[in-house]
């Protein structure tokens, strides 16, 4: 056979059928589910009279609309509450696990699956949330995917599905002190565009990918949604393997070598042909801070805000102004000159245990500056938290002035009570700076956990890789 | 689900690029546990002056004059003619859920997000993909005349100006099928069940530990 991509190795390995077009239908093995993507789709089910096919590839978690303090008192917002609580009744119909919001495994689904096992190489996975996109870092094939075929893939373990393009983004080379999986991930979006891998998927790969844990992995395969690429992934090593060992659902004993020996094959062939390549030098990537109201809006921490005037494309140039009014930014202002109001670490881009613990290193024996309104941390799941509190990160952003809240989406989409308030701009470790995204009227900046500590302390944005 | 043949649809212009899902309908809406209802909350942020919440009598809200589907000429609109990478962001279905239910059955740009091209067609909607140029000339003439109509024929795969003027556009053989009959992807799945059971047997004898 010929050289393939790791791509088209996930691909073939779950094609069931495949029409004269080109559309396929491809076995999905892991299908994770949250509140809001999944109450039509179980309604379809049960106005068809359908079971799930295979019940026990579903996970569930409620992560969107729960609150990050006074959990014990439940959800305020009636809507809100009847969504989680319609999940829990859907599951106890339907026999599908789920971790509700009274368990220390609840969290945001993306960190949740990672981190119990639930995701494996080689492994087909679906979510009804584009940044399902996270667990290709495990070698897995992974996407978001509508509603609709959430119900689909409930219904039938298959998805409908046309094979995408292949894009390599290869980074060599070691990346400096304080830039980190974000800022490569901010890099590559700023390069190639929002749209830029839309109808591929994009493998990561290099000097510089190879040297990422796997948090740093899953924090880049998250934004390749951001690049427009439903899915991104990286070659299984030992990283990866390292990782899941001894994970509550990953194999045990035997089957676990049988497991590994498969999985190490999940790489790219050394002579596979990629339809795009895209390389960036990894000692050239400095921290990124977005300063328009979309991820390819993205500038060097010590650069300025762009000036529309010098750009050439008439649809480029409306767009930067119209972000610029939006955030309420002047051209060339530096980067480092803008403060800000709000500070959000968390998410499931960068809400896990490493990220926690690039900030805390910040913030140690720091305070929040006054201007900062709050600065609050959300940890990823509740074994994140755990964690964090077992290593004593919970005490130093505590000290530091940071509130140290329960986990959940929280304020990347600001679902739950978590919001900024009109014009008040924010230093967040989420994935969008969309219009609204984190409340109508916020002003989102992309960064780093390490950038947003940092700009929490200075009250505006500092470099990190320069202290 | 709901056939799209042909449609003769007013078009209306959204002359922007990375129009974005949270735009098209912002989170507060995606607490419904229903799949109908959304269109008076489709583009919330732009359309209205206040802040939209679920459960707001949406006719008695200030509407943003400054918004170009609240103009009187684009009332009624069937075409949405966008820019590049319409519908990026978010896999929320609540998307086109929210632009079929305001009125919308087609969509026209250069360039899609592919979560969101992919849940269209599963609710009888049709985006079409045009080269830039062509869209461009589209919106200047939406522009130029009042009451500005297409005919978009998916059967023929042609969109027809009111001149006369024919422009062809592709789409896949099996959405079209699907698009053109209504058809259900569930049902049609189902008559594969044979072949996905025994893939599935050969999976799980190749990798037991996929079905712990």
């Amino acid at each position: 056979m010929s050289a393939r991509t790791l791509y088209s190795k996930l691909w073939d390995s779950h094609l069931v059928r495949q029409e004269a077009d080109g559309t396929a239908l491809i076995y999905i093995d892991r299908h994770l589910v949250h509140e809001v993507t999944s109450p039509q789709a179980f309604e379809g089910l049960r106005l068809a009279g359908r079971k799930p096919w295979r019940a026990s590839s579903i996970l569930a978690v409620p992560d969107h609309n729960v609150p990050t303090t006074h959990r014990a008192s439940g959800i305020s917002d009636p809507i809100s509450r009847l969504q989680v609580e319609t999940l829990g009744a859907n599951c106890a119909e339907f026999g599908i696990t789920e971790f509700g919001m009274g368990d220390i495994r609840q969290g945001v689904v993306h960190v949740m699956g990672a981190e119990q096992g639930a995701t494996l190489p080689g492994m087909t996975v679906v979510c009804g949330d584009s940044h399902t996109s996270t667990h290709g870092a495990f070698g897995a094939l992974a996407h978001g995917i509508g509603t609709s075929e959430v119900e689909h893939v409930m219904a039938t373990q298959c998805l409908v599905a046309k094979k995408s393009r292949a894009m390599l983004v290869r980074v060599e080379g070691e990346l400096r002190d304080g830039v980190t999986a974000k800022d490569v991930a901010l890099a590559v979006i700023g390069r190639i565009g929002t749209a830029g891998g839309t109808g591929y998927a994009i493998e990561f790969a290099g000097k510089a990918i190879r040297a990422l844990s796997m948090e740093g992995r899953m924090t880049l395969c998250n934004m390749a949604i951001e690049a427009g690429a439903r899915a991104g992934m990286v070659a299984v090593d030992d990283i990866t393997i390292g990782y899941l060992k001894g994970r509550p659902f990953a194999p045990q004993g035997a089957q676990w070598d049988k497991a590994v020996a498969c999985w190490r094959a999940l790489k790219s062939d050394e002579d596979a042909q990629f339809d795009t390549v895209v390389e960036l030098d990894a000692g050239q990537i400095k921290p990124q801070v977005s300063w328009g109201t979309s991820p390819e809006m993205v500038v060097a921490v010590d650069g300025r805000v762009p000036d529309p005037l010098v750009m050439s494309d008439p649809v480029q140039r409306q767009d930067a102004e119209r972000a610029l009014r939006y955030m309420g930014l002047a051209a060339n202002t530096p980067i480092t000159g803008i403060g800000v109001d709000k500070v959000f670490i968390g998410s499931c881009t960068n809400g896990r245990i490493e990220d926690l613990r690039a900030a805390a290193k910040v913030a140690r024996g720091k305070h929040v500056a006054a201007s900062v309104k709050l600065a609050m941390v959300v940890p990823g799941s509740g074994l994140v938290k755990q964690q964090a509190e077992r290593e004593g990160l919970d005490k130093i952003f505590v000290a530091a002035g940071f509130e140290w809240r329960d986990p959940g989406c929280s304020m990347c989409l600001a679902m739950n009570d978590d919001r900024l308030e009109p014009g008040e701009r924010c230093a967040s470790t989420s994935n969008r700076n969309f219009e609204g995204r984190q409340g109508p009227g916020g002003r989102t900046h992309l960064v780093s956990p390490a950038m947003a500590a940092a700009a929490a302390i200075a009250g505006h944005f500092v470099d990190v890789s320069q202290s | 689900m709901r056939k799209f043949t042909v449609l003769d649809g007013l078009v209306a212009p959204l002359d922007r690029a990375n129009v974005d899902t949270d735009a098209i309908i912002p989170k507060q809406f995606l607490k419904s546990i229903k799949r109908s209802g959304f269109g008076p909350n489709a583009f919330d942020e732009w359309r209205y002056l206040d802040h939209g919440e679920p459960g707001m009598d949406n006719s008695k809200r200030p509407l943003n004059p400054d918004f170009v589907l609240n103009q009187t000429r684009y009332l009624g609109a069937q075409v949405l003619l966008a820019r590049e990478n319409f519908g990026c962001g978010s896999s929320r279905e609540h998307a086109p859920w929210a632009l079929e239910d305001y009125g919308f059955r087609a969509i026209i740009a250069p360039s899609f997000a592919d979560i969101f091209f992919n849940n269209c067609f599963k609710n009888g909607m049709l985006p079409i993909k045009l080269d830039a140029g062509k869209v461009d000339a589209l919106f200047k003439a939406v522009e130029a005349s009042p009451g500005y109509r297409l005919r978009v024929d998916l059967e023929l795969q042609t969109i027809t100006a009111p001149d006369g003027a024919a422009t062809g556009f592709e789409v896949d053989a099996f959405r079209k099928h699907c698009l053109l009959n209504g058809l259900d992807d569930i049902g049609l799945t189902m008559q594969h069940v044979d072949e996905i059971k025994a893939f599935e047997a050969k999976h799980r004898t190749a990798q037991p530990w996929l079905f712990a």
